[in-house]
């Protein structure tokens, strides 16, 4: 189990396990405790205006969560494509992959979701009218599917990136060993690389979670009611910034929190299965 | 008769580097062939082109009849041919009896109670069948290549290439290993072995090979070449290196 959040692991870098940090699990638990604590008391408690912003922005978290599952099980798949790409020596497949990687690294991701949600559907209906097809013509984006993929491709190249660095860091003799027993590329990546690239990757891995979970929120700038967006609607009636991001905050906050619990647990279980 | 490995005129670059320069080497069934030379001299090149860890840009090699050409013909000469590495190469996430299975069940096809069988029949060949649960990291450096040596035996191989197999070792536990090599030999094994252990090539070598600058210089039985060397390089690298 690691001592450190996620946020501070190297992903070229095994993580390196002690025993020290079982204190520091605790606090990690304590923390998500007393943060969900502090909600309790101000919905249940202290009651208005927290109860009502809680009840409002309630479906807007369901949003949030869903978008970031979504999300990051495709980014999840997307990843293992984008480092066989990179790895490969295939020179066209790994140009493609590199590619990919270095244009959705370098562009921020709210303007990739701006163009999305504006200017990929303009483009299918200028397309439509050239071509004369009705549907292409009157295409309107879903803004939650175009969210899903803006935030997919772009953390499917972070994701490639954690991967790649996973599978490079297993020595180049295990490969041989197992090619040299006569099992192909795959058999061997399958059954000797990435299982132990995943022990590798799995704190990088937690972290892409974790910040994907909070970059979620820039959809609330391309029409998805996710918990910020909801914030903002609820702020637009009654103006009370100050209850209202105090609580979508908090909200955030155990999110995190909790995942990061979450990855910690897995990583120990990992650590004593070896 | 036809030798079980045919090397023909094999020339192998990295980049700029001539790391083989034309080697041609016919190895018979059942014959022990130690290869010796300096350090960068083309001796892992060699043994790595034997089963295509490496690709070579010119020449033949025939493995068992199967020429090394095709995919499909390089993972057959691949499960014809084992291959123990300096560095052991065991798979740490697994435990030693699962290291000596999982290719027989992926590769072979072979049922887990077969595979299982045979793997403890070579735990029991190479000395430790008690380590069969413990994981790689657990055991000391011998210990480990013995269970790479019955791993790749597992596999039923025809040929056994050994690459350096005894220097990352400490001093006390290289024997162990070439011993279970000894008796390897001692059954009519072919094997192909870089290693500069003289007692090794004296007790058990048909032929050894002297390699510099990626060709054979001279070969011949280990009492000639160990003793009365024709050629001038092969006698400078002996009196440095023996
Ligand atoms: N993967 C590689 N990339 C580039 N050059 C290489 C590679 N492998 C080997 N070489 C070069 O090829 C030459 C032969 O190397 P090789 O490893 O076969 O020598 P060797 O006889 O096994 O030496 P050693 O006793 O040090 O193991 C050397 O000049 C080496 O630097
Ligand atoms: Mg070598």
């Amino acid at each position: 189990m690691s001592t450190s959040t996620p946020a501070e692991v190297d992903p070229h870098l095994p993580t390196i396990r002690g025993n020290e940090n079982v204190f520091r699990w605790d606090a990690g638990w304590l923390l998500v405790l007393a943060a969900s604590a502090l909600l309790a008391i101000l919905v249940l408690v202290v009651g208005n205006p927290f109860d009502r912003i809680f009840r409002f922005v309630l479906d807007g978290l369901r949003v949030t969560v869903t978008v970031t599952l979504v999300t990051f099980g495709l980014v999840l798949v997307v990843g293992i494509f984008g480092a066989l790409g990179r790895l490969s020596t295939a020179i066209p497949l790994r140009g493609i992959a590199t590619l990919y990687v270095e244009v959705v690294r370098g562009i921020p991701l709210l303007v990739q979701l701006y163009f999305w949600y504006y200017a990929f559907p303009s483009i299918v209906r200028d397309l439509g009218a050239r071509w004369n097809i009705e549907s292409m013509k009157n295409f309107v984006a879903n803004p939650y599917v175009m969210a899903i993929a803006g935030l997919t491709l772009c953390y499917g190249a972070y994701m490639t990136e954690v991967y790649r660095a996973g599978i490079q860091s297993i020595p180049k003799g295990q490969m041989e060993a197992a090619r040299s027993l006569g099992m192909t590329y795959v058999q061997a990546m399958r059954y000797i690389i990435l299982p132990q690239a995943i022990r590798v990757i799995l704190p990088p891995v937690g972290n892409e979670f974790i910040t994907l979970l909070k970059d979620s929120s820039l959809v609330s700038a391309v029409a998805v009611a996710d918990l910020t967006r909801r914030g903002r609607e609820f702020q637009a009636i009654t103006p009370l910034p100050l209850h209202i991001y105090l609580m979508i905050g908090l909200m955030y906050l155990i999110m995190t929190l909790l995942s990061a619990r979450v990855v910690a647990m897995i990583e120990a279980r990992m650590s004593k299965e070896r | 008769m036809e030798p079980i490995i045919h090397i023909e005129n094999v020339h192998k670059y990295f980049g700029k580097v001539h790391a083989l320069r034309g080697v041609s080497l016919d190895i018979q069934k059942g014959e022990v062939v130690v290869i010796i030379g300096p350090s960068g001299s083309g001796k892992s090149t060699l043994l790595r082109c034997i089963n295509r860890l490496e690709e070579f840009d010119k020449g033949r090699i025939i493995v068992d009849g199967i020429p090394l050409d095709s995919a499909e013909n390089i993972n057959a000469v691949r499960t014809e041919v084992g291959m123990v590495f300096q560095q052991f190469n065991l798979f740490p996430h697994l435990s030693v009896l699962e290291n000596i299975t999982l290719a027989q069940k992926i590769v072979r096809k072979r049922s887990e109670s077969e595979a299982v069988r045979i793997a403890m029949n070579l735990l029991e060949k190479v000395g430790i069948p008690e380590k069969a649960h413990a994981y790689p990291a657990q055991l000391s450096g011998g210990q480990q290549q013995r269970v790479a040596i019955a791993r790749a035996l597992a596999m039923n191989p025809k040929i056994m290439l050994f690459d350096e197999p005894t220097s990352a070792l400490d001093p006390e536990m290289i024997q162990e290993v070439l011993d279970v090599m000894l008796q390897l030999a001692r059954e009519g094994m072919t094997m192909v072995v870089v290693s500069h252990e003289m007692g090794f090539s004296r007790n058990a070598a048909d032929r050894v090979i002297f390699m510099d600058g990626g060709v054979i210089v001279e070969e011949g039985p280990p009492s000639v070449i160990f003793t009365n060397p024709t050629q001038e390089r092969t006698k400078l690298f002996l009196s440095k290196v023996m």
